[in-house]
């Protein structure tokens, strides 16, 4: 009953502390998501396009990205960003001190970037591996690119890329948790903070552990709803 | 740049060094956990099924540094436990931990990488066997298993770079790997060449492995290698049919 007590929401509990940061985590989840879907979509079209400049920097990028660790990309956005931002400041006005770099923002975009190396890929596979034919048939009725990648690709590029960008979004998740360390309170910090008081590390990393799985199961429950939901026109036979 | 490398090359050296050893190391005592869970995740009987999917899906669905606080950390809370076992001092080693926990992680991802391939196997080659009189470790030695290993190659090369770069999270609880040692130089010298250098250093490493990983790949598919024999396209096929 007292590791109950322990985890309880109120004044002597740290159920609510627990509850704030799982609120960041997954703000930052949900922030990184649309941005890293965007850029992500930007560097798979820029791998599909007869560009050859193009291809060889949505190489690059995704090597890059997806060769690196996501905690080493953290610190280079956190510190390097930083660092390049103070020298920008200075620069404009050299009376102004040392600014500290959000560590929210470069969760954010660390994440984002990790994410949309990631996602290029899947929607790289996608864009290929849709039919030549449709989008001839686009350019038979004269309709431009954007039309095209709008009311063609995208609708299928969605479908087909789905089961893969669900494991990356429940990657992401967990990716989260890696914030932390560069001192910003979600679920991982909250917990490391209750540690730290209690001194009961185990009832803690436990509970929190035990919230990202569910949180995990029932993200996949969702996706797999929406998977379905998304293959309704297509024959369940195949 | 070249400043710092000279300066910090050592430290990042003997990091990567120890990257190395914990990856290889716990990637290679998961594979060999994988292989009886993943026969037993792929029986019938749900008494051997269940376990196994509820440990998948308990490491697949939490965050690696939560899994590695849990150990490294939770284990403190039964210290005089774990010292009345004689395990405390395997549990006092962030080193150790860092391996258990990667083994751990890179077992559940190992294993249903090997069910996917197991259940991948063709089961006319199993029938084959089978009508052969070949009794079932015979079966799985010779066919079951060298196809779903061949199936599963690319797979679980991915997985060893995923434990490389997730290994990077070993730095929080004070493992001297590759980041540990990066982020020691830097709170030494605040200079941000030393996480490129690093980068360049994972890259590389990742790299290198890609390249052995296809060279082996190539390997245990060398039968299908053959040329291919451009026949003259068969021109009254119609008639044929």
């Amino acid at each position: 009953m007292d590791n109950l007590a322990l985890l309880s929401f109120g004044s002597q509990g740290w159920g609510d502390e627990l509850l704030k940061g799982l609120c960041i985590t997954l703000l930052l989840a949900f922030l990184a998501l649309p941005i890293g879907l965007i850029i992500g979509t930007g560097v798979a079209g820029l791998s599909v396009s007869s560009s050859r400049f193009g291809r060889a920097f949505a190489t690059f990028y995704t090597t890059l990205l997806r060769g690196l660790p996501e905690l080493l990309t953290l610190f280079i956005i956190y510190h390097g960003l930083g660092l390049l931002l103070n020298q920008l400041i200075k620069w404009l006005n050299p009376d102004i001190k040392y600014v500290e770099f959000s560590p929210f923002a470069a969760g954010i975009i660390a994440l984002a970037l990790v994410f949309s190396s990631y996602a290029a890929e899947v929607i790289r596979g996608a864009w290929q591996a849709m039919d030549k034919g449709q989008k001839e048939a686009g350019i038979a009725l004269s309709m431009n690119r954007w039309l095209i990648f709008w009311f063609i690709e995208r609708p299928q590029i969605v479908r087909l890329a789905l089961p893969g960008l669900g494991n990356l979004w429940i990657n992401l998740l967990k990716d989260t948790a890696l914030v932390s360390v560069i001192a910003l309170d979600d679920l991982m910090r909250a917990a490391n903070i209750a540690v730290g008081a209690t001194k009961k590390p185990f009832l803690f990393y436990l509970s929190v552990c035990l919230v990202y799985w569910l949180i995990c199961i029932l993200c996949e429950r969702v996706l797999f709803k929406m998977e379905t939901r998304l293959n309704r026109g297509i024959s369940a036979g195949k | 740049m070249l400043d710092v490398l000279t300066r910090f090359a050592p430290m990042l050296a003997d990091g990567a060094l120890i990257t190395l050893k914990i990856t290889l190391l716990s990637v290679s005592m998961a594979a060999l956990l994988a292989l009886p869970l993943s026969l037993m995740r792929i029986q019938e009987s749900r008494f051997l099924r269940w376990p196994v999917q509820l440990i998948i899906s308990f490491f697949r669905g939490t965050p690696l540094i939560a899994q590695l606080f849990l150990l490294y950390y939770g284990s403190g809370q039964f210290r005089p436990f774990l010292m009345e076992m004689g395990l405390w001092g395997f549990f006092r080693d962030p080193v150790n931990c860092a391996i258990l926990t990667f083994t751990m992680n890179s077992m559940a991802y190992q294993t249903e990488i090997l069910r996917g391939a197991l259940q991948s196997v063709d089961k006319r080659s199993v029938e084959a066997g089978k009508a052969m009189g070949m009794p079932m470790n015979l079966l799985y030695r010779h066919i079951v298993l060298p196809l779903a290993y061949r199936t599963a190659f690319p797979a679980l090369g991915n997985e060893v770079i995923l434990m490389l770069k997730g290994g990077a999270v070993a730095s929080v609880i004070t493992v001297m790997d590759l980041m540990g040692q990066t982020r020691r130089v830097f709170s030494q010298s605040f200079d941000i060449n030393v996480y490129l250098v690093a980068a360049a250093m994972y890259l590389i490493i990742a790299i290198v492995f890609v390249s052995i990983w296809r060279l082996f790949e190539r390997y245990l598919n060398r039968h299908q290698s053959h040329r291919v024999i451009r026949r003259k396209p068969i021109t009254n096929r119609t008639a044929l049919n």
